[in-house]
């Protein structure tokens, strides 16, 4: 198609915490900083700034793109912030390819940040406030009711158990214990998850990703500037995002219809035909059990209603066919919504650099695949990578 | 003058002080129809969609979630800015660039009529540690930087009620506009005071209305479109958002993002390669500040020229023909929409009462508000 070839030269992320004690401002500084760091750098490098952030309501600040200026290195440079609720991590850096590919610019700072521990005591307070005013706030819902109807659909579809969905969190816990900035990494066991308390059946506490602070960083380099500074440019050479309808009791919520639009995008972008061989490593996106299984379904990786059989084949684990969430995902690294998407999109760059240290899958992988979820139960939004 | 991307289609519900008859989903719907008639496309046919809006302006957490079905977006590549509708414009332009599709549409939007208590609400955009504890209405932030700039420039307060008796003037012939109104210069100085040496009447009121545009790559363009308004030039800046770190008396950001803009489209002199502007006014020293920002004028030379009728319509350089901010209503996120329809009317001929001669190439400038230092500028030509 003759689109100017962006690559990802650099990336930092701090650690992730319940309550962390920087200020957002600081959270977006320490991890732009350790991008630029990663490749060598500076501010001055830099063409311009693209932000994600979700709901001004977890930090607590009007317009909080605005306020993040200088603590992302925007001070006095071009800077725009995009979002889709829970999608925004990966949209963030499809927001930077934009950038980079129009040809107005030759690198781009992307930074994603979130502060949920400001929404106190609990960010699902913030929560009740995406819903629609009129048909659904009276109701007083929570996020963990609305997966709940989700998940009890996608089981009794499928015929999965709770059991079976169980594993997810077993893996990815055990994933993270090799993440150095993971928040609950852990040994569990499947009884651990079910003897968990029930939140709102079928979920259980340790079904769910946590409320996290962090933030996270990449670099974005045209190819003229990436094979000057790196020697192991990751190239992004697939995108996709994608909203479904804003009216979600109307859909069978069974399956992502918005993931698989924005997979095909970004799968026919990069010339995929076959994502299941050809997709090495994969970090779709899991705030819930359920939805690692939900997305890799959406995502083309196996036939609807094979992810459990992956799952319990060791498809999915580190050393598996493919490995998917190595990282730990947001179930063990931690969820600070935007920047738990820039998280997955850093794993699948370390894993194609063959950088992830304990982490590392085998095979020397070489083309990944990142993909988050949010608002409404409607964002897909998909970035294939290539080293 | 290269010409590779074009607005082709354009869709407004007006703007009035309040809309208690239709929702935000209305009003974006109205809009967007308009719009893709204009253009003559189907939303089927639109590759991509950015829509604009703000979490707290909107009432909603993540407010983006409801965007795509009153575009005709659903299933289909959509993502938000919460910045200007200018940026909003920017990030359509960047991905026409790409390559990536031939179609894109912008979406903006104000329901300012749903807040009451917007003061408190901009105070929540202040940093939590150092500047909201001090708990003061926010529009002392735009009376201490007239106050600087005022007194480093000389510029009068004479010549920022000269803004506003134009301004609101200006806006009584655009029917689009929703606060025009004939004043005498003493009327506005002896409105009542607000923060030194902001008084009532230099603070724009809010409007309700919704913009949507299309854009397309040159090919699609001419194809569809046989007035095509062409994007020249865009840029978007921002400065410093702390209160301690800024300068009071320039418009650092709207110098900037006009540099940018200037440098795409080309333009070494501008002021006279620009015919017309449409820049924010959001209180009345702001368009004169901006003016002088955006190498138009000299510093200082602003107020002159407003005293002098230079930037009426019959002036030389005609600033707000549709009445800006303070005559049409600030429009939150979408006051940059209200920018670019108005120079889109006039480089079309379509301005109706409002309409300049022999206009070629038209600027749109908006800044994001309190307490931002947030500028986005476009420049377009026929």
């Amino acid at each position: 198609m003759g689109l100017r070839r962006v690559a990802i030269v650099g990336a930092g992320i701090t650690k992730f915490y319940r309550y962390t004690q920087e200020t957002p401002k600081e959270l977006a500084y320490e991890a732009a900083k350790m991008a630029l760091d990663s490749c060598e750098m500076t501010l001055n490098d830099i063409d311009c700034v693209s932000l994600g952030t979700a709901p001004d309501a977890f930090d607590g600040i009007h317009m909080n793109g605005e306020y993040l200026v200088d603590g992302a290195g925007a001070y006095r440079k071009p800077y725009m912030r995009h979002y889709v609720g829970g999608g925004t991590g990966v949209l963030s850096p499809i927001h930077g390819w934009f950038h980079v590919a129009s040809g107005m610019f030759d690198t781009c700072l992307v930074v994603a940040e979130e502060k949920m521990s400001s929404a106190f005591p609990h960010p699902a307070g913030a929560f009740l406030t995406i819903f629609d005013h009129t048909t659904e706030q009276p109701l007083y819902p929570t996020l963990i009711w609305i997966f709940a109807i989700e998940m009890h659909r996608f089981m009794h579809k499928h015929g999965y158990t709770k059991e079976e969905i169980a594993q997810v969190a077993v893996k990815n816990k055990r994933n993270a214990l090799d993440h150095p900035s993971a928040q609950l990494g852990a040994e569990i066991t499947v009884e651990d998850v079910l003897n968990s308390e029930v939140m709102a059946y079928p979920v259980n506490r340790l079904d769910i990703s946590p409320t996290s602070d962090g933030a996270a960083a990449i670099v974005l380099a045209s190819e003229e500037v990436a094979r000057r500074v790196t020697e192991k440019p990751i190239w992004i050479d697939g995108i996709g995002y994608c909203l479904d309808t804003a009216y979600w009791c109307n859909r069978d919520l069974y399956y992502p219809d918005y993931v698989e639009v924005a997979a095909r995008q970004a799968y026919e972008m990069a010339g995929i035909k076959e994502p299941s061989k050809e997709i090495h490593v994969a970090e779709p996106y899991d705030p819930f059990t359920y939805k690692e299984l939900h997305h890799i379904e959406g995502l083309q990786l196996c036939k609807r209603g094979d992810s459990v059989k992956m799952l319990l084949d060791g498809v999915t684990q580190r050393d598996g066919n493919l490995p998917c969430c190595p990282s730990g995902g947001a179930l063990g690294v931690g969820n600070p919504i935007a920047a738990t998407g820039l998280m997955k999109i850093i794993e699948i760059f370390l894993q194609l650099r063959e950088e992830a240290g304990p982490r590392q899958v085998p095979g020397k992988p070489t083309c990944g695949v990142a993909q988050a979820w949010g608002d409404l139960m409607q964002v897909g939004t998909v970035v294939v990578m290539r080293s | 003058m290269t010409k590779d991307i074009a607005v082709i289609g354009i869709g407004t519900t007006g703007f009035r002080a309040t809309t208690p008859d239709l929702s935000y989903r209305e009003l974006t719907y109205e809009a967007a129809k308009k719009a893709y008639m204009d253009a003559g496309v189907e939303p089927k046919q639109i590759g991509a969609f950015v829509a604009t809006s703000e979490d707290f302006c909107e009432g909603y957490s993540i407010a983006d979630e409801y965007s795509p079905d009153q575009l005709g977006a659903v299933l289909k590549s959509i993502y938000t800015v919460p910045g200007d509708f200018i940026q909003s414009m920017a990030s359509g332009v960047m991905m026409l660039k790409s390559g990536l599709y031939d179609i894109v549409a912008v979406q903006g939007l104000s329901k300012a009529s749903n807040m009451i208590t917007k003061p408190y609400l901009t105070d929540f955009a202040l940093d939590p540690i150092y500047n909201r504890p001090l708990k003061e209405h926010s529009d002392y932030i735009a009376g201490m930087e007239m106050n600087r700039y005022l007194y480093e420039t000389g510029t009068s307060r004479e010549a920022c009620a000269q803004v506003v008796v134009k301004n609101k003037r200006n806006a009584m012939t655009n029917p689009l506009a929703g606060h025009g109104c004939e004043l005498t210069l003493d009327y506005v100085l002896d409105s009542p005071m607000v923060s030194y040496p902001l008084s009532e009447l230099d603070i724009s009121p809010y409007s309700d209305g919704a913009v949507v545009i299309v854009m397309a790559t040159a090919e699609t363009a001419l194809s569809l479109s046989d007035k095509p308004i062409w994007v020249r030039g865009i840029g978007w800046i921002s400065d410093t958002p702390g209160l301690e770190t800024r300068d009071w008396a320039k418009a650092v950001y709207a110098q900037m993002a006009a540099d940018m803009a200037y440098k795409m489209a080309g333009i070494r002199s501008p002021r006279s390669e620009i015919d017309f502007v449409e820049i924010s006014d959001e209180f009345s020293y702001k368009e004169l500040q901006h003016l002088e920002a955006l190498r138009l004028c000299s510093p200082g030379e602003a107020g002159l020229l407003t005293l002098e009728g230079a930037t009426e319509i019959t002036g030389e350089l005609p600033v707000n023909p549709s009445g800006g901010c303070l005559g049409v209503g600030s429009l939150l996120e979408c006051t940059g929409g209200q920018k670019i329809l108005d120079v889109v009317l006039q480089l079309r001929g379509e301005a109706g009462k409002n309409q300049l001669q022999d206009v070629s190439t038209g600027l749109a400038m908006s800044w994001r508000g309190l307490p931002t230092t947030t500028g986005a500028v476009a420049i377009l030509s026929n």
